[in-house]
């Protein structure tokens, strides 16, 4: 049961990642892209970072690098994957979820503490929290607005695929609370299998206590889980 | 086989929000032009050898569909012409 950290040249929240799953007890490896995943990989975290210095649009090159073609088949196979910031941007230009990451309302890099209220409890990410909590996550993103169409939002909203909103302290996803303009204030979803799931928000930074806050570890606890 | 230049034309889909376009619009403002709208997009511009400009135009399709774009928010057009 080994979780495989996967780098690309400019990911940076790799070794992050790697302290926030051994704090939790799930083992982990970190991964050049060019090594391939391992074969007893059980789990895969893309990481947050700028892979390939976010060239044409963030994530776009890293999702075409032969590595992504092996993630797609362990996903089909039922491992689970975990897309964090650029990790997310990754996932959703590789088409193993749905919409895409671009550029936000501000047009500015925002690095800040978010409050995330959970949509669905039932996935393996997630099921740690009770539908409606809301947790307090850091963002840390250029290229986080969630665009995708209004059918295609009112599809993953009807098919239960929304993990978390960006809301107000109250859990109202309001206009003030979506700090990059994300349609219907998604900040994550999960693929056509729950197992896998893409948020820009950085559950690996508020996992471990010294750090603060912990609301993050139970995204990470999904490896474990499923 | 001849040589072409194809130009792929990537643009946001109409309605899609451009905070970077949004941005340089204001800043031309600043510096009291008068517009009413802009608009940005990338330009790629691919020299190939092909067949027939109808082959060059397939290949900078595919391209385009691969990588260039991501159908969520782009739409692109392709021109071809001889190059040289």
């Amino acid at each position: 049961m080994t979780v495989a950290i996967v780098r690309f040249g400019g990911s940076n929240c790799d070794r992050d990642a790697h302290r926030a799953l051994s704090h939790l007890g799930i083992d982990a490896d970190l991964v050049w892209y060019e090594e391939g995943l391992p074969e007893d990989t059980s789990g895969v975290l893309l990481p947050g970072g700028f892979s390939y210095g976010d060239y044409l649009r963030a994530g776009a090159m890293a999702a075409r690098t032969p590595i992504m073609e092996e993630v797609r088949e362990a996903v089909s196979e039922g491992v689970p994957m975990l897309g964090v910031c650029n990790g997310a941007q990754i996932g959703c230009e590789s088409g193993l979820t749905p919409g895409t990451f671009t550029v936000n309302e501000s047009a500015r890099f925002q690095c800040e503490p978010v409050t995330l209220r959970v949509e669905n409890a039932e996935t393996p990410w997630t099921r740690a929290y009770e539908e409606g909590e809301v947790i307090e996550l850091p963002i840390a993103h250029g290229e986080g607005r969630f665009e995708a169409t209004e059918e295609e939002l009112a599809a993953l909203e009807r098919e239960g695929r929304i993990l978390f909103r960006y809301c107000d302290s109250g859990g109202e996803p309001t206009e003030r609370a979506n700090p990059n303009g994300s349609a219907g204030n998604v900040a994550g979803v999960v693929g056509e299998s729950a197992r896998v799931a893409v948020l820009m928000p950085h559950p690996e930074r508020a996992t471990l206590p010294e750090l603060g806050r912990t609301d993050g570890a139970g995204v990470l606890r999904g490896f474990a889980e499923s | 086989m001849t040589a072409y230049t194809a130009t792929v034309t990537v643009r946001l889909k109409s309605g899609v929000l451009d905070p970077e376009a949004e941005t340089t619009r204001r800043a031309l403002e600043r510096l009291e032009f008068d517009l009413e709208d802009l608009r940005a997009a990338d330009v790629f511009e691919i020299d190939l050898e092909a067949d027939s400009a109808d082959d060059a135009e397939r290949r900078a399709r595919e391209m385009a569909d691969r990588l260039l774009a991501n159908p969520t928010i782009h739409d692109y057009d392709v021109e071809v012409a001889e190059s040289g």
